[in-house]
Order: structure tokens, then C-alpha cells, then sequence
């Protein structure tokens, strides 16, 4: 019986062990691409390197906060009819909004780094910009909004507001397809000769968003799985609580 | 729960009369109390006032700021009447009988939101004189247009802070939350109320004044939609 746990759980470790390295392989991997294998963009030379590295964090951003929008629509479902299921999506919309808010601040750091040698300037108020800062702005109030409550009320009151943050998305989209902005226009779905040409630096950008969806969604099993036996130890000390009565 | 669960042939008349009716008794403690406008009143002249120290404004750059200095006045004075609007229903345990009435959330939001909507309305009447007078303002485009963009600027504001009002209730530091969620998701809109009443005070054309607007009076559609539907979740959460 030991035996059996113990071998369990040396299986468990053994796989989060080689699922991580994968990663961090796949990781370096796109690194490598990015820096070495890509060719210099012609005008902007090696600072353009840095694309590889916002404009996946920018895609994948959205893909996270889906996963908050999606999973906050499922507790408002649920709270009533599976409270069980319900918590389940919460600790989903909860690590969403987390890791969202890491690729968002990742967008905002490059950005500026790019901007200061080709614009000259480290920021500058237009549309896709100020979107992104009030989009980044939107799920820390909302991830503040979740420590200043506490209990079944504070999960419900958090999809609610999820569902104003999932709002800004669409226009945060559209933003340089709306208005002429100073952000480069959409690399893919924009104009005819926009977009990667080089297919070396179409094949280093599909590594990199490869790589940093895998290394995103497993921080976001992780910490579904913190989140998760947190939940379990609440339960268990509210139980233990009322048996104390 | 809802109203259409009374068998009543009149639904929609219900419906209106307990807007009507939430809306008259908002109305009347305020009338007797005075609180919310008083303080809104005073503590919008004041941001009025430092913002005139702070930049010494120039009849140039008085137009250019003018608008951002308005919009940001009332946006502070709001939220502390905002957050009274509900905390005033915590006494006597009014928002539990409410909670437990036949009447359904978005009637109760909607008269709310139409009574503060009234109470803001109210002090940007008396202190856009006195603004225009302070800040030596002359507009040089149309300036009957402002007379679309504030009321769409302020309902933007109104119905987003009575909705975030009742979700940060019952939070621990209410009174710290509301403008923590409140401002980043009003940013759309104050910004194209900013830009649109720029537009029109300095008259310059470069910016299209009607998109502004128009994305003004999207916004207001959408969240003011979203919150009437979600209301009755936030007031019955627990």
C-alpha cells in the first residue's frame, strides 16, 4: 500500500519534472530562432528581434483573459446549481486573470523598449497603446477587487466585473484597425504588404508563440492546482469550524 | 421573483411604476437631506479652483484643458455620492428588504442611476457658469454640441459607478474600491469626453468631433445593457 502511494508519487514527480524541462527546451528552442536563425529586419536591424517577443505576449494575453472571460461566465452559471463546479471555474478565471495580467505587462515592458530607438519616444498616448495600458489597468482592479472581498460573494461579484473587462477586449482589438495610429498596423489580417515575408522569421515567430502558449498554460495549471487545494484547505477549516461549534 | 411572475396583465407598466417609484424616494431623501449635492457642489468648485492655481491658465491653454478639468471635477465629486447612494440603503438593513421584495434589480439600478444621473446633472448646471467664468472660456466650435456630450459623459459615469457602488458594498474599504474599479473601466469614455469637448472649445477639425460621439453613445448602450442585466446578480450575490 506505502509502496504503491510512494511509486504514485514518484511517477507524479517524475512527469512534472520531464513536462518542465520540455518546456523550458521549447523555450529555448524559440530563443534561439528568435536571436540567431531569423535574418535582421531590413530598416530597424536587431531591435526589431524584440517583435518576437510582443507581439505573441500580446496575442496570448487575450487568450488568457478569454480563459477568465469564459470561465467567470461558468461560475455566474453554476453558482446557484453546482456550487462544487462553480469554485472549480473560479480558480480557472482566477489563474486567467493572473497569468493575463503577466503576458499584458510583458506587452507593456517591450513595447516602450522598442519605441524609444525607432520612435524616439518611451510612450505615446495613442489608441492601441492606451487600450492596452486601460485593458492591463481593467484586470489588476480586478484581480484587487478579488483580495478586497472574501467567500461565495466575492466569486460571484468577480465574474461580474470580468465580464466589463472582457468588453475592452474587442476594442482593444480593433483599436489600430479603427483609428490611424502610430503602433505598426496588424501584422496578420492587416493590410496586403504588411506581415512576415522572411519565412525564417514567420517559422522564429510560430516558435515563439508556440513556446510561450506551452510555458503560459502550464504557470496556469499550476496555479489552478495551488488554487485548487487552497479552496480544499478553506472547505476544510470552515468544516472544522462549525464542528468546533 | 421576477415581475413577470405576478399575474398581472399590466407587466410593463409594473415595471416602469417601480422605477417611478425608487426614483421618487431617492428624490425625496435627497430633497430633505441635500447631502449628495452639496458636497458634490462644493467639492467640484474646489477641483475647479486648484486646477486654475495649479496650470495659471492662459485663454489658449484653458480651452485645451478645460474639458479634461470638468470631466475629472465631477468624476471625483461622484464617487463619494455614489458611494453614499447604496450606503444610505445599508441602514436599517433597507438593501435586505429590497433583496427580498417582488421587484426585480435592473428597476431598482435604473431609478438609481436615473436619480444620480439627475443629482450630477444638477451640479454640472450650477458649476458651468461659474467654470466658463473662471477659465475665461470662449468655445470656438459648435458649442451646442456639448450639450450632447455631457449628458452622454455623465450617464457613462453614473451607471457605471452606481453599478460598481453596489458590487464594492460589501467589500471590505468600499470606499477605496468604487474608484479602483470604477476608473479604468470609465477610461473610454472620459477620454472621448475629454477629446470631444477639446474638439469643440478650440474648434479645431483635425479630430472628428461625431466619432467621438457616437463611440460616447456605443459605450453608454453597451455597459448600461450589461449592467441592467447583471445587476440582479450582484444584488442578489451572497
Amino acid at each position: 500500500m506505502l509502496f504503491a502511494v510512494t511509486r504514485h508519487y514518484l511517477m507524479k514527480k517524475l512527469f512534472s519534472v520531464i513536462g518542465i524541462a520540455a518546456v523550458i527546451a521549447l523555450m529555448a528552442w524559440a530563443f534561439y530562432q528568435a536571436m540567431y536563425v531569423a535574418p535582421a529586419e531590413a530598416t530597424m536591424g536587431d531591435v526589431a528581434r524584440i517583435f518576437y517577443y510582443h507581439v505573441p505576449h500580446g496575442m496570448l494575453c487575450y487568450l488568457f483573459f478569454s480563459i477568465n472571460f469564459v470561465a467567470s461566465v461558468l461560475v455566474l452559471a453554476w453558482r446557484r446549481t453546482n456550487p462544487a463546479r462553480a469554485l472549480a471555474a473560479d480558480a480557472w478565471a482566477l489563474a486567467g486573470a493572473e497569468v493575463g495580467v503577466v503576458f499584458c505587462s510583458v506587452v507593456l515592458i517591450t513595447g516602450p523598449l522598442w519605441g524609444r530607438p525607432v520612435w524616439g519616444i518611451w510612450w505615446t498616448w495613442d489608441a492601441r497603446l492606451t487600450t492596452t495600458l486601460v485593458l492591463w489597468l481593467i484586470y489588476v482592479s480586478y484581480l484587487l477587487a478579488r483580495r478586497f472581498t472574501a467567500g461565495a460573494e466575492m466569486q460571484t461579484l468577480a465574474a461580474v466585473l470580468s465580464v466589463f473587462g472582457a468588453l475592452d477586449m474587442p476594442i482593444n482589438y480593433l483599436a489600430n484597425r479603427l483609428w490611424r495610429t502610430q503602433h505598426p498596423s496588424p501584422v496578420f489580417g492587416g493590410d496586403p504588404d504588411a506581415g512576415l515575408k522572411d519565412p525564417r522569421m514567420l517559422a522564429a515567430f510560430g516558435w515563439n508563440v508556440l513556446a510561450w502558449a506551452v510555458w503560459g498554460l502550464t504557470v496556469l495549471a499550476i496555479r489552478i492546482y495551488i488554487q485548487r487545494r487552497q479552496q480544499r484547505i478553506d472547505g476544510a477549516e470552515a468544516l472544522a469550524a462549525l464542528a468546533g461549534d | 421573483m421576477s415581475v413577470a411572475t405576478i399575474p398581472s396583465t399590466g407587466t410593463k407598466a409594473s415595471w416602469t411604476r417601480l422605477v417611478l417609484t425608487h426614483l421618487k424616494k431617492d428624490l425625496r431623501i435627497e430633497w430633505r437631506s441635500r447631502e449628495a449635492i452639496n458636497s458634490m457642489l462644493f467639492f467640484s468648485l474646489l477641483v475647479v479652483v486648484l486646477f486654475s492655481m495649479a496650470f495659471d491658465p492662459s485663454a489658449d491653454t484653458s480651452r485645451e484643458i478645460a474639458g479634461g478639468v470638468l470631466c475629472v471635477a465631477t468624476l471625483f465629486a461622484s464617487v463619494s455620492a455614489l458611494n453614499q447612494a447604496w450606503a444610505r440603503e445599508m441602514r436599517h438593513q433597507v438593501l435586505d428588504a429590497l433583496r427580498m421584495t417582488p421587484s426585480n434589480g435592473a428597476a431598482l439600478f435604473l431609478a438609481k442611476v436615473l436619480a444620480n444621473f439627475f443629482f450630477v446633472s444638477l451640479v454640472q448646471v450650477v458649476l458651468g457658469p461659474i467654470f466658463f467664468i473662471m477659465y475665461n472660456l470662449h468655445p470656438l466650435g459648435d458649442a451646442w454640441l456639448l450639450a450632447l456630450v455631457i449628458p452622454l459623459g455623465t450617464w457613462a459615469l453614473v451607471a457605471n459607478g452606481t453599478f460598481f457602488a453596489a458590487l464594492s458594498i460589501r467589500s471590505r474599504n468600499r470606499e477605496l474600491l468604487l474608484p479602483l474599479i470604477l476608473f479604468p473601466i470609465f477610461l473610454p469614455a472620459l477620454l472621448a469626453m475629454v477629446l470631444s469637448t477639446k474638439t469643440i472649445l478650440t474648434g479645431d477639425d483635425s479630430d472628428p468631433t461625431l466619432l467621438w460621439i457616437k463611440l460616447l453613445g456605443g459605450y453608454d448602450i453597451i455597459f448600461t445593457t450589461v449592467s441592467l442585466l447583471l445587476f440582479d446578480t450582484v444584488l442578489q450575490a451572497e
